[in-house]
This record gives structure tokens, C-alpha cells and sequence, in this order.
């Protein structure tokens, strides 16, 4: 069983089991690993690929990318230089190492989940190449035969003026270092004509080395899924890592990062929601999802079983009592529905969905990933995420009417139609809180893209409290 | 007599295609040229072949063991041409055994195509189907900055030029390096050799310059070099692109300092009659005066005249076939249904005296055979040729020879490098 270093790297290292930051995933682990592990792991990368892929649909600029990453990375999936003390930087890469093979499990199995993963991956390494120090940086890419030929000072000489005219981005073609290399190996340059090519060699500057390493890292990573792709279907027979992958694919492809059950009314603690509140807090601060199970159970003064307990858990976790949630559903069938109807037929499941009859257990709210991809709505049903299963006429329709008071106008419609177009259903609706919560395009819910409905309204609330909270303070 | 020319000159016609193909087209030098060596490789096996057949029915995924199977099978079908795809993971003939999307091609020479139509905003001697000597002399340009472009910068040696049988001309790079290239290493290809970009309603379609930069890139400027030559012979006086209001507005618009385009519109409205070289010397005349007065445009001047010399003369390429290894190509000495001309390679090193009038017809070598044929001695030989089908080689009598000689000599450039490649890597085959 190989390590992922050799022995001495590892003394050179003060015996860091994995010397550096960054990481090109090259040897397979060998490692035994919890199951727990092996989904948690997965997950936190999960989250932050995640937002690297709606930061890119956004058209953030490189910048924002960066801190977006960084902010995210930070909190899921924190990787140190080797400068930082009192951290075990060898947990935080094994942590990083693993989590990337499980994703690949996860992600070779259609060309469409490759294709994304790729992306993101690359994305990730090319940030934390970028921000690495750059003496750690050195010393990992001297880890690699890259199959770089430095051009000598004869030949360098011999092509000065051709180097010159080739090499754009260099002011001071003396002091740069050019490395030869195949031209296959940087087609990115030579698309470009950012490089000198001669019989096939593109001489290119130091400073675009990381092209090479950028490709080299993209053209592995590519190989590497494919022949996991097939070799993957020996899995097929673990019942125990299965179930988790499909999880995980699922999770990347609907966009959202796995995000898990949404801890109910954090921050906003003592607040008592009563059955009363809610069709303010429903104006104010319900995704649409939420608004349009509101409305609609408003309009037909009933909502069908999927309805009740997609808006039910959801209200559980805003903060509503059990109690309350009697109540609120009480009134909401009103009085077409006898009380004789109501205790037998919907009482016990309210009561069920708090936990307290049957197996007892506290179900959570439904997130986005769950919404979108399970429990499909029928005809006459109206759960579900409105940007996945709305007609775009229809979407249009119910955003100018549910937001139109909060600042929606036609003018934000494209870019919203246009994500929800390309199957970007949360990066639809962070852009409806951005708008309708008057936050800089691109900043989100703190940098992150909705996950959750709960988390939605959370901030939303939260918001308005901050606000709220100003006001007083001036007075 | 005359009746009888008139039946084999017919391209579309059934038996004229029939005795091409069996008497004529060189099926085993297109086999060692697709296959790299004598004895099948999957380079041929797994090489997919498509057929037009009369009527514009399209057969794909065809593939054969030999040079045998396949002309036996053109024979049979008799189409009007066929073309030539990539080497496939598998037969292609399996195709619909296997599972959806198995088949994935792997290797493919590297394809270029020119045509004629692309200069049609430009060529003032012919438009539409028709090609004469003289826009043969865009070919020729584009030619003599693709074919060193390709082998200088790319180290590519095994190239072979074929005329496409009317108005253009096709390009395959056997070397294995472009064998073996992704699609997206051929895109950066034609990312490194395309410079004319931009539709119709696009004056300046050469954007090459690096903002404040004077210099372009080396491979830009050795085109530029090559073409400056050829600039007068072919756009000032054989074709006469700048005669007519139209055309030296077009240029006009190309010239980037203002004031110059202003005083040479002046010039030139007052003096209709002005030649287009008269014009081209009326531009240089300002760059040289810029120059002598030591002004800062005379750079950017310069840079509009080059830039004018690549727009006019610099190749226009048809990007989507080379971008693809699943992409089409007709395989070279197939007849062009219109013109009756046979697709032959031609010499990158005398393509300026390529004649497309003159390349032989299918009606032309037909006859041939038959003069040949009524002449005793020549017969004697017939008969002495093997029963094997693509043996017969009634092609060595006519003027066809000379390309199937040109063929087979690029031919053997790379079976000597595929032995070159074995020998190095030991006993390791060349099926890739």
C-alpha cells in the first residue's frame, strides 16, 4: 500500500503526511474510512463546488470567485498552508483528498456530471494555485515532472525577437523564463497564439506556466473519471455506498450543495410565530415556492398531501408551534370542513409531522434538492419549486404578482428566466432575493446561493429585523 | 465518334462510374495511405467510409477489412463519391450492435478545407461554381501559408494537398502526432491559423493586433511576408479588386487613419479611371511620406496595409470540418459529379502552376484506356495482369499516373516513418 508521498518528501516535510496544499489527486487512496466519513467529507466539498458552479452561472468576475471560495472553502472544507501553526493541516488534506475520490464516484457517472464536475474541480485547484504561496507552490510542482524543458540562454538569445512578438502578456522578455513543452500539451496558448511554436514545441513564458499545470490537472481528471466510469458498475452491489452516491449526484446536478435539514429559526430565537403572522410573513418574506402553497391554500382553502407537508414542515421550521399549526390549519379549510373531518383526517398528521405520533419522528423541512427532484407535482397539486416545474409564462406571471410590491420589475425577468433555463432553478431564486431584498447582484444569502426555503425565509426575517433594528437606533 | 465522347464524359452516368472504379481509381495506394503500412491495421478496419449514391442517398458507418472489400463494395453501390471519416474504437459496420454512443472515433488525420466560395466577396474573375486559372491564384496564396505554417510551426511532414475536383482544395496531415489529436487540440489549431473572422456585415475582418502593440505574432508576420509577394500579381492586377467604387470603399474602410481615407476618397472619386495598382501606390505613397516626416501614424497605416493583405489574400478556412475527428472528407481521386474532374494531389511546392482546366476528366482517361487498349503492345501487358481485382492498374496507362506516382511516393514518407516509429518503440504495433 503506497502513501501518497514518498518517504523522503515526508522527512523533508516534518513528516506532514501530505506535504503540500494543493493536491493533484493522482494516487487513489488506499486508506480505510468510516462510512460516516466518506458521506461528510463528500458533502462539505459538495457544498463548495457547488457554489463555485452557481458563482460561474452568475458571471461573477474572477475576484468575486475567489472570495466566494475562499468564504465557503473556510467554512466546509478549510485548507492551511504549511506556514499556519496549530492546525492539523494533515486532517485538513486528508479531508480534502478523500472527499475529492468520493466525488468522483459520485460524478463519473454521466457525461453531463463529468463535464460539471471537471469544471468545478478545475476551478477549485486553479484558486487555491493561485492564492498558494508561492514558495509552497514551487516545491509542489517540483513534486511533478510536468515534462518542461527550460529553453536555454543560446536559444533564448538565438529567438529573442520571435519570443518577443509571440509573448504579449511579457513586458521584459530578458528576465523571463521560457520552458518548452509539446504544443498538445497547452492548446489552450496555442488557440490563442499566446505562445511561440516551432516543429511543434510551444515555448512558453514562466508566467503562463500555470497553463500547463492547469491543463495537465483537466486531461487527468478527465481520464480519471472515465475509467472510473467503468469500472464503477463493481460497485453496483454495496447497498451501503450506492444509495450515497446517487445522493450526491443528485445533489450536484440539482445545484445545491446537499444542503442538509435546516436547523429551525436560528438567531431568531424567542420569536413566537403565531398562526396569525403568517400572511404577513408570507408576503414579506416566503420564496415562491412557499408563496405560491400559501396562496393557493388562501385561494382553494385546502392543499393536497404533498401540499400540506412541503408548506407544513416548512412552517414547523419557521418557528410555528404545533399548537399553532392546529390552529393555522384549522382556519385554513374554514368552514367547509367539519371539526369532526378535521381531527380525524389531518390533525393526526400535522401532529405526526411534529413528532408526536406514530415513530415520532422530527421530520425535517424538505430542502431545494429534495423539492426539486422528488414527489414530482401532478395537475391538480402545487408543491414543488415553481422555477423547475412552472411554464416560463406561468413563472413570469407568479414572480410580477408575488414580488412586484417588494421591487421585482420585467426588466429582472431575463436573467431569471435565463438561469431557469439552463437548470439553474436556486441561482433563479437567490437572484429573486437578491432583487426583492434590494442586495448587490451576486452577494446572495452571505455570499451562498438558496438551499433551503427555511434558509430563505430566515434571512429574509433577519433582514428586516437588522433593518428594523437601525430604525429604532435612530430614533 | 463524337456520340460516344459524349456518354463518357458523363459523370453522372452509371457505367462511365463503373469502369472508373474498376479500372481507374487506385483503391490499394488509398489503402496504404489510410493504413500506414501493408498489412491491415485497425487504421484501415476500424476507418469509416460514407457513400453518396445518385439520388443524394448518404450510407455512414461503413467500414472493410481490405482494400478488396472496399472496392468490391463501391462497386456495388456505384456511388457518385465516397468519403473518408475517422478510425473508430470499434467497426463502424458494428455500430448498431453497439451499445448507444460506444462508438467514439480515436484517431483521424488532421483535415483542412479551402473553397472558393469564401472569396466570392473577393474574386472578380468567376463567382458561384464556376473556378478558372485565375482565382486559382487564392488557392495558390493560401496554400504557400498553410503548408509551411503547418510543417514549421507544427513539425508536420506527411502532408498531402488534393484538388477538391472544382473550386478548392483539401489538406491531410497523416503525421501521427495529428493523428492522435482531440478535438479540442484541433480547435486550437484552427484558433492558431484562422485570421479572417467575421460575416458579411463585417468591413474589417482581420483583428489580430495586441492593442498598442506593433508587432503581430511571428507566424502572422511570416504570412504576411509570404503573401506581400503575391499581393500585386493577384489582387492589383489579375483579379483588380480596388477598380470599382464598391470595392475601393471596401478598402477605404480598411484604412484606419481617418484623415489618409479621407484625402484618398477625395483623390480617387475625381480620377475614375484610376488603376487598382495606381491605388495600392497612392497608399504606400502616404505610409512613405508618414515615414519621411518622421509622424507616429505611419505605424498604424502600415499595420492597415498588412492587415489589407491578409484579409485579401490570407486563407479562408472551412473551421467546422477540421474541428471534428467524426467529420467527412471525400477521399481523394473520387470524380466531381459536376465537373467530371478527378480530385488528384497536387505539388504545395508548384500549386502555382496547378491548372484546374487541366486536370484530367474521368471522360478524358476512359479514353485513354481505350487508345491504349487498340494499341497491340499495351494489351499484351492487360493480359498478363493478375485476376486480383485492385491489382488492375489500367490507371498506369493514362495521364492519371503521374498523380497515383505522386501518391504513392507521399505514401511511402509515411510508411517509412510508421517503421521508424515501430523500430523505436520496440515491437509495440502501430494500430495505436
Amino acid at each position: 500500500m503506497q502513501g501518497p508521498t514518498s518517504f523522503a518528501q515526508v522527512k523533508k516535510h516534518h513528516f506532514l503526511k501530505f506535504p503540500h496544499r494543493l493536491n493533484f489527486y493522482d494516487k487513489p487512496p488506499q486508506d480505510d474510512i468510516t462510512l460516516e466519513d466518506f458521506e461528510t467529507f463528500a458533502i462539505e466539498r459538495l457544498r463548495v463546488l457547488a457554489e463555485i458552479e452557481s458563482a460561474i452561472v452568475r458571471n461573477k468576475t474572477f475576484e468575486e470567485l475567489k472570495a466566494t471560495v475562499k468564504t465557503q472553502s473556510d467554512k466546509h472544507l478549510p485548507l492551511n498552508s504549511n506556514t499556519a501553526r496549530s492546525i492539523d493541516k494533515d486532517a485538513e488534506r486528508r479531508r480534502d483528498y478523500l472527499s475529492h475520490f468520493v466525488l468522483r464516484l459520485a460524478m463519473c457517472r454521466s457525461e453531463e456530471l463529468r463535464r460539471r464536475f471537471v469544471k468545478a474541480e478545475m476551478t477549485l485547484f486553479r484558486i487555491r494555485y493561485e492564492t498558494d504561496d508561492s514558495a509552497e507552490r514551487e516545491d509542489f510542482l517540483n513534486t511533478r515532472d510536468f515534462g518542461w524543458i527550460a529553453v536555454d540562454a543560446t536559444e533564448k538569445a538565438e529567438l529573442e525577437k520571435q519570443l518577443q512578438a509571440s509573448s504579449s502578456s511579457v513586458t521584459d522578455i530578458k528576465k523571463e523564463t521560457f520552458y518548452k513543452v509539446r504544443w498538445t500539451r497547452v492548446p489552450d496558448l496555442v488557440e490563442k497564439r499566446k505562445v511561440f511554436l516551432k516543429q511543434g514545441w510551444a515555448y512558453v513564458p514562466g508566467r503562463e506556466q500555470s497553463s500547463i499545470v492547469f491543463q495537465e490537472f483537466q486531461t487527468m481528471l478527465e481520464g480519471a473519471l472515465e475509467r472510473t466510469a467503468k469500472a464503477l458498475p463493481r460497485l453496483d452491489e454495496d447497498t451501503r455506498i450506492m444509495p450515497i452516491l446517487s445522493h450526491l449526484g443528485e445533489g450536484f446536478l440539482s445545484g445545491v450543495g446537499v444542503a442538509s435539514e435546516y436547523a429551525s429559526a436560528d438567531g431568531l430565537g424567542g420569536d413566537d410565530v403565531k398562526a396569525d403572522m403568517i400572511d404577513e410573513m408570507a408576503r414579506k418574506h416566503w420564496p415562491l415556492c412557499m408563496r405560491h402553497l400559501h396562496d393557493s391554500l388562501r385561494k382553494d382553502r385546502h392543499l393536497k398531501h404533498y401540499g400540506r407537508l412541503q408548506y407544513g414542515l416548512f412552517l414547523k421550521v419557521v418557528g410555528l408551534s404545533v399548537e399553532e399549526a392546529i390552529i393555522f390549519w384549522r382556519k385554513a379549510f374554514g368552514g367547509t370542513m367539519t371539526d369532526d373531518k378535521f381531527n380525524k383526517e389531518y390533525k393526526y398528521n400535522i401532529r405526526h409531522s411534529y413528532g408526536l405520533e406514530g415513530k415520532r419522528m422530527n421530520y425535517p423541512a424538505p430542502t431545494c434538492q429534495k423539492i426539486i427532484t422528488q414527489n414530482q407535482p401532478g395537475v391538480t397539486e402545487c408543491h414543488g419549486c415553481p422555477y423547475r416545474h412552472f411554464s416560463t409564462d406561468r413563472l413570469q406571471t407568479a414572480l410580477l404578482s408575488a414580488y412586484s410590491g417588494q421591487g421585482l420589475t420585467t426588466g429582472d425577468l431575463p436573467e431569471i428566466i435565463s438561469a431557469v433555463k439552463s437548470e439553474h432553478f436556486h441561482v433563479a431564486c437567490t437572484k429573486v432575493f437578491e432583487v426583492t431584498h434590494g442586495i448587490p447582484r451576486g452577494q446572495g444569502l452571505d455570499g451562498e446561493s438558496v438551499t433551503h426555503p427555511n434558509q430563505y425565509a430566515a434571512k429574509s426575517r433577519e433582514l428586516e429585523k437588522a433593518a428594523h433594528g437601525k430604525d429604532e437606533k435612530m430614533e | 465518334m463524337a456520340d460516344k465522347m459524349d456518354v463518357e464524359d458523363d459523370a453522372s452516368s452509371p457505367e462511365v462510374m463503373t469502369a472508373f472504379y474498376q479500372r481507374l481509381y487506385p483503391f490499394k495506394s488509398i489503402f496504404t495511405w489510410l493504413n500506414h503500412q501493408h498489412a491491415p491495421s485497425r487504421l484501415f478496419t476500424h476507418r469509416e467510409f460514407a457513400f453518396t449514391l445518385p439520388g443524394d442517398t448518404y450510407i455512414r458507418y461503413n467500414s472493410f477489412n481490405t482494400a478488396e472489400e472496399l472496392k468490391r463494395q463501391v462497386l456495388r453501390l456505384n456511388p457518385s463519391r465516397f468519403e473518408i471519416g475517422a478510425v473508430y474504437n470499434a467497426r463502424p459496420r458494428d455500430k448498431k450492435t453497439l451499445r448507444a454512443g460506444a462508438l467514439a472515433p480515436t484517431l483521424r488525420e488532421l483535415v483542412f478545407d479551402i473553397d472558393m466560395t469564401d472569396y466570392d466577396a473577393i474574386r472578380t474573375c468567376c463567382t458561384g461554381k464556376g473556378i478558372c486559372k485565375r482565382c486559382w491564384g487564392f488557392i495558390a496564396a493560401a496554400v504557400k501559408v498553410m503548408d509551411p505554417a503547418l510543417r514549421e510551426h507544427f513539425g508536420w511532414n506527411h502532408l498531402l494537398w488534393v484538388y477538391s475536383g472544382r473550386r478548392g482544395i483539401h489538406c491531410w496531415v497523416s503525421d501521427e502526432e495529428a493523428m492522435r489529436l482531440t478535438d479540442e487540440q484541433r480547435r486550437a489549431v484552427m484558433g492558431w491559423l484562422e485570421v479572417i473572422k467575421g460575416g458579411r456585415d463585417t468591413a474589417k475582418k482581420v483583428n489580430i493586433r495586441v492593442s498598442s502593440r506593433k508587432d503581430i505574432h511571428p507566424s502572422l508576420q511570416a504570412a504576411v511576408d509570404t503573401l506581400r509577394l503575391l499581393f500585386p500579381e493577384l489582387i492589383l492586377y489579375d483579379q483588380d479588386c480596388f477598380a470599382e467604387e464598391e470595392q475601393w470603399k471596401t478598402l477605404l474602410e480598411l484604412i484606419s487613419d481617418g484623415d489618409t481615407a479621407t484625402k484618398l476618397r477625395h483623390k480617387w472619386e475625381k480620377d475614375p479611371q484610376r488603376s487598382s495598382a495606381e491605388k495600392w501606390d497612392d497608399v504606400r505613397r502616404e505610409a512613405t511620406n508618414m515615414k519621411k516626416d518622421g509622424k507616429a501614424q505611419f505605424d498604424k497605416l502600415s499595420a492597415s496595409m498588412e492587415d489589407i493583405i491578409l484579409q485579401y489574400m490570407y486563407p479562408r478556412l472551412d473551421a467546422e470540418v477540421s474541428k471534428h475527428r467524426n467529420h467527412l472528407l471525400k477521399a481523394p481521386f473520387c470524380v466531381h459529379p459536376s465537373t467530371g474532374r478527378v480530385c488528384v494531389p497536387v505539388d504545395p511546392a508548384k500549386v502555382g502552376d496547378f491548372d484546374p482546366e487541366g486536370v484530367p476528366t474521368v471522360g478524358m482517361l476512359l479514353r485513354e484506356i481505350n487508345v491504349a487498349r487498340t494499341d497491340g503492345g499495351a494489351a499484351e501487358v492487360k493480359q498478363e495482369t493478375p485476376a486480383d481485382v485492385v491489382e488492375q492498374s489500367d490507371w498506369e496507362q493514362t495521364s492519371l499516373k503521374l498523380y497515383v506516382d505522386m501518391l504513392d511516393r507521399h505514401v511511402q514518407g509515411i510508411m517509412a516513418e510508421t517503421r521508424r516509429i515501430k523500430r523505436e518503440a520496440g515491437d509495440s504495433s502501430m494500430d495505436f
